[in-house]
C-alpha cells in the first residue's frame, strides 16, 4: 500500500526538493511506500483533504485544526525549535516605523496562508485596525506581497517569519518589519488520517532518530530543522484551542 | 488565595480587603503603576475546571510577575483588580459554562501591586465532548479601546456600589 503525503503549501519554494529528499529517507527508514504531493495553494490541498486521500500532512496550525477536529487526524511530531510567527512589513523608505503609525484604510496585502494572516490580523489591533477599516488584498505568493509593498500599491505586507527571512537580501533590503509576532506556542505539525494511524509510533520512533542520521540530519538542515519532537495529542489540541481563540474579530 | 504583602508591592499603595464573586477573600494592596503588554505576545494560560492555574507561559508570568510555581494551583482571579466590576466576571463564567467564548477587556492586578490591560479571550477545552478546563488567551488592547473602558468600569461599579 502506497500512502500519501503533504505538505503545508506555505514554504518556500526554494524547499521543494528538500522535501521530497525528506520522503525519500522517511521511505528508507520505516520501509513504506509514501508518495509526497505538494501543492501550490491551500485551496487545491484542502479539497485533497475532503477527499479523504491523505494520510500524512506536515500540516500548517489552522488547518490543523480541520485535520484534527474533522478528519481524526493524530498527532506524530513537530519541527524542533520552529515556531510560526507573523512579521508585518513596510517599504524600506515608508514613514511608517510602528503600528500605532497604521491609520484606518490601510491598505494589506497578504497571502491565503491562514494562520499568518490571522496572527498579523492581531498584531494591527493595537491600532484599532480590522478587516473592517483596512484594504485587504490576498496575493498567491509571499514574492507577490513582497512586491506590492516595495511598488506602494500596499502600505503593509503579511508575512510567514521563516518565508520572510528567506527572501534574497536584495528585497529584504527593499523592506522593513515593523512588527513580528512572538506567541511561541503556535507551530506546524506532522500528523497521521486513519489509514496511517496503526504506524504512528513506528513513523515517531523513525522520526525522532532522524536528527542523529548523517542522511537525514542533512535533509532535516536544507529545512532548517535541527530535528523532530515527538507531538501528544493534547499538545495539538490545545495549539488549536489558542488558535480558535484569535479568529478575527468582525 | 494569600493575601498581598506591603514587601512585595513596589511602592506604597491603597490597602483594601475585597470580596470576590466566588466568595473568596484577599487583602489587595494596589498602586497606580501600569506595566505595558508586551508588542506581539500572547499571555496564555490554563485552568481547570473550578478555575484553578494549571499551566501557563512565560509571558503570563512576566505579566503578573509571580513565577510559574507561585501560580500553579492558584485560582485565576488572583489576578483580579479591585477596579474590575463583578458583573463582568459574571458574564464570563456565565458564557463559556454555556460552552462559548467570552472576549473582553480587563484590567489585572500584579503581584507587585500594578496593573496591566488586556483583550481577553476565554474558551472551554472540550475533548471528546468533555469539558475539562478553560483556556485564556491575553492580547494587546488599542488605548482608545482601554479608555473606553476605564469609564465603562467606573460606571458599572458605582452601579454594584
Amino acid at each position: 500500500m502506497s500512502f500519501f503525503f503533504t505538505v503545508s503549501p506555505d514554504f518556500s519554494p526554494l524547499h521543494i526538493s528538500d522535501w521530497f529528499l525528506v520522503n525519500t529517507w522517511l521511505q528508507r527508514n520505516t520501509g513504506e511506500q509514501i508518495h509526497l504531493e505538494l501543492f501550490d495553494d491551500f485551496e487545491s490541498q484542502r479539497k485533497v483533504i475532503e477527499e479523504k486521500k491523505v494520510d500524512l500532512i506536515y500540516s500548517n496550525p489552522y488547518d490543523a485544526a480541520i485535520l484534527v477536529r474533522k478528519h481524526g487526524f493524530k498527532a506524530v511530531a513537530r519541527p524542533r525549535d520552529l515556531t510560526d510567527e507573523a512579521i508585518i512589513a513596510v517599504a524600506a523608505s515608508s514613514p511608517i516605523t510602528k503600528v500605532e503609525d497604521l491609520k484606518p484604510q490601510t491598505r494589506i496585502a497578504t497571502t491565503d496562508d491562514p494562520n499568518v494572516h490571522m496572527m498579523a490580523m492581531i498584531l494591527i489591533e493595537p491600532a484599532d485596525l480590522s478587516k473592517a477599516n483596512t484594504v485587504i488584498t490576498i496575493r498567491d505568493s509571499y514574492m507577490r506581497v513582497a512586491q506590492d509593498v516595495i511598488g506602494g500599491i500596499a502600505d503593509v505586507g503579511f508575512f510567514l517569519k521563516s518565508t520572510y527571512d528567506d527572501l534574497s537580501d536584495i528585497v529584504k533590503k527593499q523592506l522593513r518589519p515593523i512588527t513580528t509576532s512572538r506567541i511561541y506556542m503556535v507551530h506546524h505539525a506532522l500528523l497521521v488520517g486513519n489509514n496511517m494511524i496503526p504506524l504512528k509510533e513506528k513513523l515517531q520512533q523513525t522520526l525522532v532518530k532522524m536528527s542523529a542520521d548523517p542522511e537525514g540530519k542533512s535533509a532535516l538542515e536544507a529545512l532548517s530543522f535541527s530535528g523532530w519532537d515527538l507531538l501528544e495529542q493534547e499538545d495539538v489540541e490545545f495549539m488549536i484551542d489558542l488558535m480558535d481563540t484569535l479568529v478575527e474579530k468582525e | 488565595m494569600k493575601d498581598m504583602i506591603p514587601s512585595d508591592v513596589s511602592k506604597s499603595g491603597t490597602t483594601i480587603r475585597h470580596k470576590y464573586y466566588n466568595g473568596f477573600e484577599r487583602t489587595l494592596i494596589f498602586t497606580d503603576i501600569e506595566t505595558s503588554f508586551p508588542e506581539g505576545n500572547l499571555i496564555v494560560s490554563r485552568t481547570d475546571i473550578d478555575g484553578n492555574i494549571i499551566g501557563c507561559n512565560k509571558a503570563f508570568c512576566d505579566m503578573s510577575g509571580f513565577t510559574k510555581e507561585e501560580l500553579i494551583g492558584q485560582p485565576h482571579c488572583i489576578l483580579r483588580h479591585p477596579d474590575m466590576p463583578a458583573a463582568a466576571f459574571k458574564d464570563l463564567w456565565n458564557t463559556v459554562e454555556q460552552g462559548k467564548h467570552w472576549h473582553g477587556y480587563v484590567k489585572n492586578l500584579r503581584k507587585d501591586g500594578g496593573y496591566y490591560w488586556v483583550y481577553a479571550t476565554v474558551i472551554p477545552n472540550v475533548r471528546e465532548g468533555k469539558r475539562i478546563g478553560f483556556s485564556s488567551i491575553r492580547r494587546q488592547p488599542s488605548r482608545v479601546k482601554i479608555q473606553e473602558h476605564i469609564a465603562l468600569y467606573k460606571k458599572m461599579k458605582a452601579q454594584e456600589a
